[in-house]
Parts: structure tokens; C-alpha cells; sequence
């Protein structure tokens, strides 16, 4: 047996093709795993090409004609690139809705994309759909994945199994024996395979029209760079409809020919994380700085002298580190005192978090501190920065081994171009540059004027050809006496803080710099524990006087590394974390700063008056629709202004 | 024929009667609630059908088998579970250990195959761990396998509680006030097990809940108890209207 490794001769494939082709050369080998009652039961490329079949059977029973669209709403289960491979084995085309997303979120996309069928993953995601039904008529069938609950809709011929499906489909293939085979056939790479959505920081949310050509591409480009071996295993645990976990799951799996595992519950990905101990890893900013927080809280909790090795052995990964994110060879001694380090704790430790197999790592979506990474590589994981954007199949440039920095997201990786426009904006070219938006001629026009993907993101090459992303082109601000900054450029390093959970900078024409600053819950509520500081509610704990002082500390040390006209002034402490529930945050993570601005308009207000007391009332929406206000009083918090260094240097 | 059946129980403390010639009928797949007052006999009436306490006189009979003077083993293995209102689970044991325990009344085999891990007892112990898998999967506590019980919020406690007697795969499942103390959010996915429970499982479910909102809710029928007497029954609707019911747990007013 063969195995098909990475190759750019891939590109004559559709995705379904890619996967058809590797269940008849190496049938036999894993493709997939899931852990269900606590086993991992593992699927070949045999049994995975089988399923996709005949699921394409099942929908083809069912009606579903080439060009329509099949929107999966569902946790990483296998069944989700089952639905998404056979309904573009069809001609169709797949698209991942969030699984957190609410009902009226999943309505529009539902709408707007013109979905037919839906796959929906239990009970829970069902309901949401029947509150929506009659904004979604274009919906003719909703296929659940767990039949648990669901005895009361069997009535409804709206709903019907995923099982069902395929026993449709069984039927189907015996009196069409080549029904799917020929659908399938008659694909070509640039046919659209999948719908993106782009996390519409601003507005509604687009639909970026990806091609097979565009994954695959991806895959193959990435692997030259990267390469990884077909033996090889990856946990699939961030939401499939994200581009990244997309470009990893669909992208990399298919060209790779490497395991995909599928988590147990999302609340045991972390555990099983461990159990798999994958090769290589894909995650933004908030899962490595998670990671990272969480080992800083249990070792902060541990007794002085493990405290005290803790600490001495990171200082020689530090000093390791430095050195080989360089690319070069440490020391002897270092090397021998590394040694010493990987044996005592660096390998223990990645044992404990699985992460004692990893090739590399990978970082995107947003900027990661140069703590978290320092920390990362010391410990000995290869963590990189990729950056790309979901129109660019989400990753375009990447850290080379070796040549790994914190300013900067790596260099281009093959078949992608790069320039930058005049106004500083960066654009790329490359066959993995979607198609456009759907039905969304001016954007598209906008997004790829010139034959040049405008990622709309402000940024430089450097002299040896490492690309710097400044900051979107449409965020970067100006003082009221012309100063220009970069709010978020500001809000990373204030998030660097483990104490700072989220912040939002405002000063675009005003004086002087304030920001809005949400308290991490665990580490803050940890010190305070340690401090004895009794507190109730995340609300009580974000208005504590020594909080605040302790917040003021860390954006005074952050003041420290800016110009004094880009500097914080006044603060508040939030007293409810921004949440994408309220709209304040997009299904990504990314603050909708306008939203935020309006919703928190007063408090706005008040950081440039004269007051240093607000008072507001705060709404909490539960989860079964009831309200309930409570009043409470914002301090506003001023920083004195940072004494300019006098007389020290005359 | 109703699957469990009450009659006439009374029982007495020595001179203080808990119940006075209690009657009540349940039927196979019926989610019946008993509500009433602090005191009223409830969770006594619970400990009678479940063989804590024997009833001085009367006569508790499930399916073929008479109730009225069995052990609680004699209880569990006609098929009779029931999770505490104070949580009674190992807590230096992890949730999966726990589960597994509860199972151990269908465990047969002999010394010698449990000393090697040989045929009927590596057999029964894979399907003890199985038929523990399908319970955990459907409790959702797959986060907490491995946690020592004692580790886990209070919120968890009590769904293992429920996991650990679901996992004697009983026909007749005696929840006592499962949702005490629990948050908003916490009762709603409990509401959503039991829900779940009688829905695929079939089990007939006899629930004691102060929540008078969920047992309106989700009851077939609701038994009010007061001072150890029946003073109501029927279906929601009808028992909310009870004079009787208002005064009991209003007072006079009504």
C-alpha cells in the first residue's frame, strides 16, 4: 500500500474526489476517531468514504440537487465532514453555523445562504431551529445527528436521523448503484466546496465562497513548509464552521492523509487532548493563554519549593528558548541545563497536558503576548504565528522553524504573493483566494480589486521578508491633537496582564486615552482568595477597591512602554464581561467596539468629565428569557499622570 | 394493574403517626410528584417503598412482589432505585467508581474468576462498564469520569446521585427533591433528564420536588401529603385548584 502524501497534482481533485481516491489505494488506514462511552472507535478511509456515500445517497433520495447548500449546526462529530463531503460529493456546497450561535444568528445565516437541508446536532440545536421556522422556509429538511429528546418531533416530516439518512441512502444505492459515484465525478476543483463566515466584526456576517482548489492548495502549501507524516494524529476541537479548524480538519486531513480525532464532549477536549497526545495543533490566542493560566494557577497554588523549582527551571527554558526561536544552538551548558529541565519538568508537563508528541503549534485569528510564547517555547512546544485571513482559506504566511518572532507573523508560505498597497494595506495572491462573497457582488468587488485579496489589515515586510501586521486598516485612530494609535495594538498589551480578561481602548478625537477593562475571573478571583478578600458576584469582585489598585499597577507597567500621549488615563472596571450573548463580542471573540461604545455610551461619557462615580443599571438576561436589574455605582479610576524622566540624563 | 401500589400505609413513630393509611397508585411509565408541606411524610412514605422504614400497617405491593416487609437490597433488586435528597455517594471515590458500585447487584460470578479477571467476570465487568458508559453519556458527565465526587460542585453531586441510581437500570426510579438547592440553570437541565429519563428509558419515575413551578410542570399526577395524610391527588391542574392544597400551603386565607 501506497500511502498519497501531500502533492500539488492534489489540485485536480474535488475534496470528496481526495477522499474517494484514499479509501481505495489505503482503505485500511485510520482516518477518523471518536470517543463515544468512553472508548475510541476508530474509522478507515474505507469506512469514512462508505458513510459520505451513502449519506450522498441518502440526500439524494431526498432531493438534493447540485449548487444547493447543506448547513451544519453541530459540535466536531465525524458526522459533520460526513454531511459536509457528501453534499459537496453532490455538488452542493457545505457551510458550518457556530453551535453557540442564537436563533436569530442562525436564522439570517440560514437565510442569507440559502440553505436546503440542515444538520443540526441534537435536541438542543433542533428547538433553536423550530423558534426560527418560519424565518427559514427555504429549509426543506432537518437531519439530527442524537436521536436523545426527539421522540415528540417524529410526527414533524421535517425532522428526520442522521441514521435515517443513511438507510435512505442504502436503499437508494441498490436501485442507483452509481447515482453518487457519478455526481461526484462530474466535480471540478474550482466548484465551490464550502461557505465561511467571516466573523463580521462590523455588520452582518459574510459568507466567503471557498473552493476545493482553495483547501486543498492550503493543505498542500502549508505541509511543504510544515511536513507531517500520514501516522500522524490531530484533535479536532475548535467549532468547524471557523476557518481554522476547517483548514486543519478538511484541508490538512484530506491532503495529509493524517488521523482526525473527534473529542468526546467539547467540555473534554482538554482531557482527551491528553489521551491523543496529537502532532500538530491549531488554536487562537485564548486557548494557548487558557493553557498557560491554568498551569500558573495550580503551580501558584503548589507548596514553596515546587513553586521555587517551577521557577528556576523556566528561567533555563527562557534562556533556551531565546536561543532556538533564533535558530540556534544554545550554549553547552545551557544545553546540559536544558537537559536537566525537559527531564525534571518540561516532559512531565507536556505529558500532563498532551502535548509531549507535538510537531508544532500554531497561533492565529489574533495576536498572542510574547509572554504566552516565550513561555510556550520554553517549555519546549514549537509554537508559531500563522496569519491569513477565512478569504485566504485562513493561512497565508507562517513562522519557519527556527526564524520564530514575537513582532512579526512569518513569511509567506508557497504560492503566495505578497504586496503592499500605498495606504500600507496588505494584500495577497494565491490559489487559495476565495471566490468572493455569496451573493454579495460589491463586496467581493471591493474584496479583490486588482486580482489582489484586500485583507484590510495595515501592516509591513521587514528587510528579510517577515510580514508585521499593524492593525485593521479601518481601526487605526487618532487623538483629538492627531496622535495616530492603534486601539487594539494597545488593548493586547494591556491583555498581556493575566489579570485582564478583555479591554477596549477608546480616544479616537478625544484628549487623552481611556479604556474599558474586564477583570479575569480566575486569576483575579484566585488573588483575592489568596488575599482573603471576600466577594460575591463577578460584579462585587470587579469593584473592589484592591482590585482596582491591582489594575492600575499593570496598566501603569503598560504605560511604561508607551508614549506618553498614547497612554491610559482613566479606567473603568466593567462590571459584567463583555459576552457575545449581549452582541458585545463576535462568535470569535473579537469586540464589536462600536456596539460596545453605544451600549456603555454613558460610561463613555464619564471617562472625559469630571466625575468619578457612575451610577448604572445593569440588565442580566438569563438563559430562560427573564430579566433582572441591579443597581450599582462604577468608580471611574484615574492614573497619575507617569512623571517624565528629569534631569537623570543632562 | 398499577405498577406500585400503596395501601392504606400508616406509620408510626412511637406515638407519633408519619402517615395515616396512605394511599397511592402509580402506573408503569406514569412521573408522579408528591408535594406538601415540611413534615408532611414524604420522604417517609419514599423510605417505606424503598425498605428503609416498614409501615405498621398497610401493605406497599410493586408489580408481583409484595414491598411491605422487604430490605432495601430486596427493594433494589425488584428493580426500585432512588437518588437522595442528601446526596449519599463515596466521595473519596472518582464518578465512574461510584457508578460502578451501583452495579454491583448484577454482578454474579464467583472468587476465583474475580482473583483472575477470567471469563464470566471479565464479561460481566465490560458490561458493567458499558451499561455505567450509557448512563455517564446520558447524565452528560463525561467531563467528570475521573473526578473524585468529592471535588465536584454541588450541581454535579446531585446528577451523579441520579446517574448512580439510573445506573441499577431500575423500572422504578424514587427522586427525592433532586433539585434542592440547585441554581435556575442547573434545575432546567434536571427538569430535562427526568424528562429524558421516562422518555427513553421508560422508566416510571416518583418524584418529591418543593419546586411547585417544575412539578406542575412535568407531572402526570401530584399526591399532596399533609401531616401524614393524603389530602390530594390528581393531575396538576386539578390539584392547584384544591381548596384544600391552597389551604394547606397558604393557610387559612384561601
Amino acid at each position: 500500500m501506497k500511502v498519497m502524501r501531500p502533492s500539488y497534482e492534489m489540485k485536480q481533485y474535488t475534496l470528496p474526489q481526495l477522499l474517494k481516491l484514499r479509501a481505495e489505494r489505503e482503505g485500511e488506514r485510520v482516518a477518523l476517531r471518536e470517543k463515544d462511552f468512553g472508548i475510541w472507535n476508530e474509522y478507515t478511509y474505507a469506512d469514512y468514504y462508505a458513510t459520505v456515500r451513502d449519506f450522498g445517497h441518502g440526500l439524494l433520495a431526498l432531493g438534493f440537487e447540485p449548487g444547493e447548500k447543506f448547513a451544519i449546526l453541530a459540535d466536531n462529530i465525524p458526522e459533520w465532514v460526513y454531511a459536509e463531503l457528501a453534499a459537496q460529493g453532490l455538488g452542493g456546497v457545505s457551510l458550518g453555523v457556530y453551535p453557540s450561535s442564537v436563533p436569530p444568528e442562525i436564522a439570517y445565516v440560514l437565510d442569507y445562504t440559502d440553505a436546503a437541508f440542515v444538520l443540526a446536532e441534537d435536541q438542543e440545536q433542533v428547538d433553536k431551529l423550530l423558534e426560527i421556522r418560519d424565518q427559514i422556509p427555504k429549509v426543506r429538511k432537518v437531519i439530527y445527528e442524537d436521536p436523545r429528546g426527539m421522540r415528540g418531533y417524529r410526527a414533524d416530516d421535517w425532522f428526520l436521523s442522521f441514521q435515517e439518512v443513511l438507510e435512505l441512502g442504502r436503499e437508494h444505492r441498490k436501485r442507483h448503484p452509481r447515482a453518487f459515484e457519478e455526481r461526484l465525478a462530474a466535480g471540478k476543483p474550482d466548484d465551490v466546496a464550502h461557505f465561511s463566515l467571516t466573523s463580521g466584526t462590523t455588520g452582518k456576517p459574510k459568507a466567503a465562497m471557498l473552493s476545493h482548489k482553495n483547501l486543498i492548495h492550503m493543505g498542500v502549501a502549508l505541509q511543504e513548509v510544515d511536513p507531517l507524516e500520514p501516522t500522524d494524529d490531530y484533535l479536532s476541537f475548535l467549532p468547524l464552521a471557523w476557518i481554522g479548524e476547517q483548514m486543519m480538519t478538511v484541508g490538512m486531513g484530506l491532503t495529509g492523509g493524517f488521523a482526525v480525532n473527534f473529542p468526546e464532549e467539547v467540555e473534554t477536549a482538554m482531557a482527551d487532548l491528553k489521551e491523543i497526545g496529537p502532532h500538530v495543533m491549531f488554536s487562537p490566542p485564548r486557548v494557548w493563554e487558557g493553557i498557560q493560566s491554568r498551569i500558573w494557577v495550580q503551580i501558584s497554588e503548589s507548596y514553596r519549593f515546587n513553586r521555587w523549582v517551577y521557577e528556576k527551571l523556566l528561567k533555563v527554558g527562557y534562556r533556551a528558548a531565546d536561543y532556538r526561536m533564533r535558530g540556534e544552538s544554545p550554549p553547552v551548558a545551557l544545553r546540559l541545563a536544558y537537559a536537566l529541565a525537559h527531564f525534571l519538568l518540561f516532559r512531565p508537563l507536556k505529558d500532563r497536558l498532551g502535548f509531549l508528541r507535538l510537531r508544532r503549534a500554531y497561533t492565529g485569528g489574533a495576536a498572542l503576548g510574547p509572554d504566552v510564547f516565550r513561555f510556550f517555547h520554553a517549555i519546549g512546544v514549537n509554537l508559531k504565528q500563522i496569519y491569513g485571513q477565512t478569504e485566504i482559506t485562513g493561512i497565508a504566511y507562517v513562522h519557519r522553524d527556527g526564524d520564530v518572532r514575537y513582532d512579526t507573523v512569518g513569511k509567506p508560505i508557497p504560492g503566495t504573493e505578497v504586496e503592499i498597497s500605498e495606504e500600507g494595506e496588505i494584500l495577497s495572491r494565491s490559489d487559495a483566494v476565495c471566490l468572493g462573497y455569496y451573493k454579495r457582488p460589491d463586496a467581493t468587488a471591493e474584496l479583490l480589486e486588482g486580482g489582489w485579496l484586500h485583507s484590510g489589515d495595515a501592516g509591513y515586510l521587514t528587510e528579510d521578508g517577515h510580514l508585521v501586521v499593524i492593525d485593521r486598516l479601518s481601526d487605526v485612530m487618532h487623538t483629538a491633537s492627531g496622535e495616530m494609535f492603534s486601539p487594539q495594538f494597545i488593548e493586547n498589551k494591556l491583555k498581556f496582564s493575566p489579570y485582564i480578561k478583555e479591554a477596549v481602548v477608546f480616544g479616537n478625537q478625544r484628549p487623552y486615552l481611556t479604556a474599558f477593562l474586564n477583570v479575569d475571573p480566575q486569576t483575579v478571583g484566585k488573588w483575592a482568595e489568596d488575599r482573603g478578600l471576600a466577594y460575591t458576584t463577578y460584579m462585587d469582585l470587579s469593584q473592589k477597591p484592591e482590585v482596582a489598585e491591582l489594575i492600575k499597577a499593570e496598566v501603569a507597567r503598560v504605560n511604561e512602554e508607551l508614549p506618553e500621549p498614547l497612554r491610559i488615563r482613566r479606567f473603568v472596571l466593567l462590571y459584567k464581561l463583555l459576552d457575545a450573548d449581549d452582541d458585545e463580542l463576535t462568535r470569535t471573540g473579537k469586540v464589536r467596539r462600536k456596539f460596545v461604545h453605544e451600549k456603555y455610551a454613558d460610561l463613555v461619557e464619564a471617562l472625559y468629565g469630571q466625575v468619578d462615580r457612575v451610577p448604572v443599571r445593569a440588565v442580566f438576561k438569563y438563559q430562560d428569557g427573564s430579566e433582572q436589574a441591579v443597581e450599582t455605582e462604577v468608580r471611574i479610576h484615574d492614573l497619575a499622570p507617569v512623571p517624565e524622566p528629569v534631569g537623570e540624563t543632562r | 394493574m398499577a405498577q406500585l401500589s400503596v395501601e392504606n400505609v400508616t406509620l408510626v413513630f412511637g406515638g407519633l403517626a408519619a402517615l395515616s393509611a396512605v394511599s397511592l397508585e402509580v402506573e408503569k411509565g406514569e412521573l408522579v410528584s408528591i408535594i406538601g408541606p415540611n413534615g408532611a411524610g414524604k420522604t417517609s412514605l419514599l423510605n417505606c417503598i424503598s425498605g428503609f422504614y416498614h409501615p405498621t400497617r398497610g401493605r406497599i405491593r410493586f408489580e408481583d412482589h409484595d414491598l411491605t416487609r422487604a430490605s432495601p437490597h430486596t427493594a433494589t433488586r425488584y428493580g426500585i432505585a432512588r437518588a437522595f435528597q442528601n446526596i449519599e455517594l463515596f466521595s473519596g471515590l472518582s464518578v465512574l467508581e461510584n457508578l460502578l458500585l451501583a452495579r454491583y447487584t448484577h454482578l454474579n460470578y464467583g472468587l476465583l474468576p474475580a482473583a483472575l479477571y477470567y471469563g464470566r467476570a471479565q464479561n460481566a465487568e465490560i458490561e458493567a462498564r458499558r451499561q455505567v458508559e450509557e448512563v455517564i453519556d446520558f447524565m452528560e458527565l463525561e467531563p467528570y469520569r475521573k473526578e473524585l465526587v468529592g471535588n465536584l460542585p454541588y450541581g454535579v453531586r446531585k446528577r451523579v446521585e441520579v446517574a448512580r441510581a439510573l445506573a441499577l437500570g431500575p423500572k422504578l426510579l424514587l427522586l427525592d427533591e433532586p433539585m434542592a438547592g440547585m441554581t435556575l440553570e442547573e434545575k432546567e437541565d434536571m427538569v430535562r433528564f427526568i424528562l429524558d429519563i421516562r422518555a427513553e428509558r421508560g422508566t416510571t419515575i416518583v418524584l418529591i420536588e418543593h419546586d411547585l413551578g417544575v412539578v406542575m410542570d412535568i407531572s402526570d399526577r401530584v399526591y399532596v401529603l399533609d401531616f401524614g395524610e393524603v389530602i390530594a391527588e390528581g393531575p396538576p391542574e386539578e390539584v392547584a385548584q384544591d381548596p384544600r392544597v391552597l389551604e394547606a400551603y397558604v393557610g387559612g386565607a384561601a
